[in-house]
């Protein structure tokens, strides 16, 4: 028989609520809460031998050390597959239900999978790395996700073919797979136009790129007292490209520090941008990123502070999902150095 | 720019804080004036993406 072993956090395990959230990692033998319902589900094909758990507070600030304890509670369970959650639309949880999966996979080359709710945090965290099933975002949820999980979950574990996400009912991936088709390109467009025409449901090849709408932030109240950060897309890094940073489709970003540096000087950088003619930066690199007049207003007190490193990036052909999480890094970062304004050049 | 909501606009693309057809004290204060629009806008509430526009 098939070995599952199941995660769950500890509001799910039953031992408590949010002043329980810190519980350390634990294993109980067989099934536990949402277990049973993975286990009717599962109908004899494999069985739940252990359930491993975990506060979300835990979890949250020990993500890697949480993991790895996880891994050796349930490793001598010689599991063939894990389950984790469904996390629904809880952050906390969805973060430590992808984590769990990935190092699981990872470090013990079996597969995983989890549900959650497309708006849980964990969802753009482990997409692109395990197979996540949608869910509602309650875990009134729960009878429809789990047989889905479950029926992914066999499948990896017989090693059969895993089709498209529309198919199987996963989260897409991000993978780009090549199949053949016994329709031109033309004839494909052409159907899928009829149908768009028709009122009819159809699935494009190419999906578009899922633009956020972002929520403003609240306007700075004391720009006198503010520190602000200068950002830039525009490829703008010390000579040397000491990041390696691309010139096109930028998987990085680089910091740079302007201490002491009262406006940038054209023999200290250069431009690692194929999107645009650079000559005018190179010849004068606060034409980019303003370091001169931002000293300027520092003296004068028109502003607080100028952020003490400017970053920067390329953008150009750039993928959003990449983009996305540079931004996030970056943010965090700013907001953890008390940065209340960002100035963003771009060319 | 996608999910910008205080946008101001630059000078052109290739120089977006610049303009060589000014001598170096006039570029300077273009590029002042265009900081001070991005601060400016920084400082204003907005609902929605926002251009704050200034005469060049």
């Amino acid at each position: 028989m098939l070995r599952v072993v199941h995660y769950l956090n500890q509001f799910f395990a039953g031992i408590g609520g949010e002043e329980k959230a810190e519980t350390g990692p634990q294993v109980r033998d067989g099934f536990l809460g949402p277990g049973r319902a993975i286990q009717n589900a599962l109908a004899g094909r494999a069985e739940i031998v252990a359930t491993v758990i975990c506060g979300d507070n835990y979890f949250a600030e020990n993500i890697d050390r949480a993991s790895e304890e996880l891994v050796r509670l349930l490793a001598p369970f010689k599991p063939d597959l894990l389950i984790a959650g469904p996390a629904f639309a809880a952050g906390r949880y969805g973060i430590a239900c992808g984590a769990v999966c990935q190092v699981v996979r990872n470090q013990m080359g079996i597969p995983a999978v989890t549900g959650m709710h497309e708006e849980n945090p964990g969802l753009d965290l482990y997409r692109n790395e395990i197979y996540i099933i949608p869910t509602e975002p309650t875990a009134r949820g729960m009878n429809v996700a789990i047989p889905k999980m479950v029926n992914l979950a066999l499948k990896l574990v017989a090693k059969e073919k895993i089709g498209r996400p529309v198919e199987e009912g996963y989260f897409p991936r991000g993978l780009l797979v090549n199949e053949t088709s016994d329709q031109t390109g033309a004839e494909r467009a052409v159907s899928m136009l009829l149908k768009k025409l028709g009122a009819q449901s159809f699935e494009s090849e190419v999906p578009r790129p899922n633009y956020d709408q972002v929520k403003p932030a609240p306007r700075i109240e004391d720009i006198r007292r503010a520190k602000i950060a200068l950002v830039t897309d525009g490829g703008l890094v010390p000579k040397g490209n000491p990041d390696e940073i691309e010139m096109r489709t930028a998987t990085r970003f680089g910091k740079y520090a302007l201490s002491g540096v009262e406006s940038l000087r054209p023999e200290d950088y250069e431009v690692r941008h194929m999107g645009y003619d650079s000559v005018f930066i190179r010849q004068d690199p606060n034409r980019l990123v303003p370091v001169d007049v931002m000293r300027d207003l520092e003296r004068e007190g028109v502003i607080g502070k100028l952020h003490e490193e400017f970053y920067s990036t390329t953008g150009v052909a750039n993928i959003v999902e990449t983009m996305r999480r540079m931004g996030q890094r970056i943010a965090e970062e700013l907001k953890g150095n008390g940065v209340s304004g960002v100035i963003l050049t771009s060319t | 720019m996608v999910g910008s909501n205080r946008i101001v606009r630059g000078n052109k693309i290739v120089n977006p804080l610049g303009n060589t057809d000014l001598d170096p004290q006039n570029e300077k204060e273009l590029r002042r004036a265009i900081v001070e629009n991005a601060l400016q806008a920084l400082q204003t509430e907005v609902a929605e993406q926002t251009l704050f526009d200034q005469p060049m």
